[in-house]
């Protein structure tokens, strides 16, 4: 009796939760599943097709974008590392109320809706008179990505005991070669996964992309959105599962990568 | 014992308008072991961390080897600091952490690993070359700090509180290890410790630290017998601080009784402070004692028995004592003069604070 009542309550549990994956996955699996298929119906399977995937990138403007969206990930990712790390070492040394009153401003950028940062941006270029283009779309996301980079790097750095640092001095260090002979190596975790993190949100942002671009520049998220309003063509389901695959792995790597790294 | 190698002349600091030390003047010579001792709090660190260049005195001056040192970064100082938390670059084997100085200051492949051997046969850890810092005990952890710290042939080794973490035994067996290095290097050690047990048992000179103020400076002995305040009594071993009166030279009044004592020229009928330490009184028979009173308290110790004895006026006296006396007997105490300690009350109330608390 006791058995078969437990066993009611297993099912139940995994019930709630197929039904929690399939509300969550079932919209991008179908995607996925469109983008393989050789019929263009929506609701038909026509068997399955490389085709879409071949278009896409044959496609000069969907190659344009997808160079644009890379490149633009990568430098915003390694320039807020690099301005990220060294705030994160200023409040990290700062007294416990400034600390606290920076960092929560370093945070108001996360939690601020994007179209507000986006709109804000924009309108900050315009009058400052700086042309719309690569380079806007660049400062822009170093912008916000710079929070992400301090979160990450900003636990590694806690952990971190200012006494290696110091003793490293007493060794004879100078303070620049202590910090990249000791306390760097300790933080390269943080580093890295602030770096993944940074690179991600870049890759996946389109609101702010969208107001800082001006004409003439696509990355692939502002690509898709101009593409559907045209009508929707099944290579855009082919692209969209590269970026949904492209952003797992990174986020993946930058979930798993640091805890490995801890736990040797 | 040679010059003097370093001087603090006139040291003052002060962290967020609190002072940790106050005008403090220090000389510590050359080829000595001296310890900073008193409790959390006593500007002993601090004092070490301005030697080790970690922090600048607000006032005076750091003398080195007759040179002042004031603005000198540390690693630039020719001293080296072994840390409370050892510190040891956990990314680095121990080779590497040990061999990190000598790099710095561009020594030749060989030089170096002749050296690391060195270092670590004098650490007792040969053979530890690849290991990682992790897989050492605290104690060996500890060990390779000191190792680090004294390949790179410093003049004057700094320790903060090295053995704070570590257990009872190997505790000891570090203490001995210290004054073995010390006596093979001819290395003059700054010791940070609020352990008095390792203080006396490891120094040449014990500085007592209290307040931001040095309360006592000498040898282990002076400190322990010639205790100069109630502090450095209280704090240096167990004692019993009692009232007194200086009747004359060599004669002291403890409540009503008269001992007799080593001590002059403290004047007539000058109210003092009595310092006896526990295992100097002598239990005897209740008419053959200078005061006599009952046990109220007895706990075994191993060596000795420790006792509460209450004299009429309801002072506990405390007695470290092979002889037993068994709770709610009467009994004698008995002091030999020269094992009475006489001190100056302090003057005034303010003096008091300091001398006193913690």
């Amino acid at each position: 009796m006791k058995n078969s009542k437990w066993n009611l309550r297993r099912i139940w549990q995994d019930f709630y939760l197929v039904i929690i994956m399939i509300f969550l996955y079932a919209p991008i699996a179908t995607m996925v599943v469109l983008s393989f298929n050789s019929s263009k119906s929506r609701t038909q399977w026509g068997g399955f097709t490389l085709r879409w995937y071949t278009e896409m990138f044959a496609s000069r403007n969907i190659m344009d974008a997808l160079q644009n969206t890379l490149l633009i990930a990568f430098l915003s990712a390694l320039i807020a590392v690099i301005i990220g790390t060294a705030a994160s070492i200023a409040i990290n040394s700062m007294k416990p109320v400034p600390r606290t009153i920076l960092m929560g401003i370093t945070n108001i950028p996360m939690l601020n809706a994007d179209i507000v940062t986006g709109i804000s941006l924009m309108l900050a270029f315009i009058a400052f008179g700086i042309s719309l283009g690569f380079q806007t779309v660049l400062i822009a996301h170093i912008t916000f990505n710079i929070p992400y980079v301090i979160l990450s790097v900003m636990p590694k750095l806690k952990q971190t005991s200012r006494f290696t640092y110091e003793a490293a001095l007493d060794l004879g260090a100078s303070p620049l070669r202590a910090f990249f002979k000791v306390v760097f190596p300790d933080i390269l975790p943080g580093v890295l996964s602030g770096f993944l993190l940074a690179f991600t949100m870049s890759l996946d942002d389109f609101i702010i992309t969208h107001f800082t671009r001006g004409a003439g520049i696509n990355t692939l998220s502002t690509l898709i959105y101009s593409e559907v309003r045209r009508g929707i063509k099944p290579s855009m389901y082919a692209l969209s599962t590269v970026i949904f695959a492209t952003v797992l792995i990174l986020l993946i790597i930058s979930n798993f990568a640091p805890h490995k790294k801890a736990e040797q | 014992m040679g010059q003097s190698l370093i001087d603090l002349v006139n040291i003052s600091k002060s962290f967020d308008g609190t002072m940790v030390l106050d005008d403090l003047n220090l000389s510590v010579k050359e080829n000595t072991f001296v310890t900073l001792l008193g409790p959390s709090g006593c500007g002993k660190t601090t004092t070490l961390r301005i030697i080790g260049g970690f922090e600048k005195a607000d006032t005076g001056k750091v003398i080195f080897d007759g040179t002042e040192i004031n603005d000198l970064p540390p690693n630039k100082r020719q001293l080296n600091t072994v840390f409370q938390k050892y510190a040891l670059f956990s990314h680095m084997n121990i080779a590497e952490n040990i061999a990190f100085g000598l790099k710095i200051k561009g020594k030749s492949k060989a030089y170096i690993n002749d050296k690391i051997k060195y270092a670590l046969k004098l650490v007792n850890l040969d053979g530890y070359e690849k290991r990682t810092v992790d897989s050492l005990s605290g104690g060996q952890q500890q060990r390779i700090a000191i190792a680090r710290a004294i390949v790179n042939e410093p003049r004057l080794l700094l320790l903060d509180e090295p053995l704070g973490a570590l257990d009872l035994k190997l505790r000891q067996d570090m203490q001995y290890e210290l004054i073995r290095l010390k006596n093979e290097l001819g290395i003059t050690f700054i010791y940070v410790t609020h352990d008095q047990e390792e203080a006396l048992t490891m120094s040449d000179t014990i500085v007592v630290m209290n307040q931001g103020y040095i309360q006592q400076m000498g040898t282990p002995e002076q400190i322990y017998n010639e205790p100069e305040n109630a502090f450095v009594a209280d704090f240096i071993g167990e004692s019993n601080i009692v009232p007194g009166v200086m009747l004359h030279d060599e004669l002291v009044e403890i409540f009503g009784a008269k001992f007799a004592c080593v001590d002059r020229g403290f004047g007539v009928n000058k109210p003092v402070d009595v310092v006896i330490r526990p295992e100097d009184i002598e239990l005897v028979e209740p008419e053959q004692g200078t005061l006599t009173g009952t046990c109220t308290h007895l706990i075994f110790k191993g060596v000795h028995y420790e006792m509460e004895i209450t004299t009429p006026d309801g002072f506990e006296w405390l007695v470290h004592s092979t002889t037993l006396c068994p709770v709610g007997k009467k009994v004698g105490l008995r002091v030999d003069p020269f094992n009475i300690q006489i001190m100056n009350k302090p003057a005034s109330e303010d003096e008091e604070a300091v001398g006193v608390n913690e």
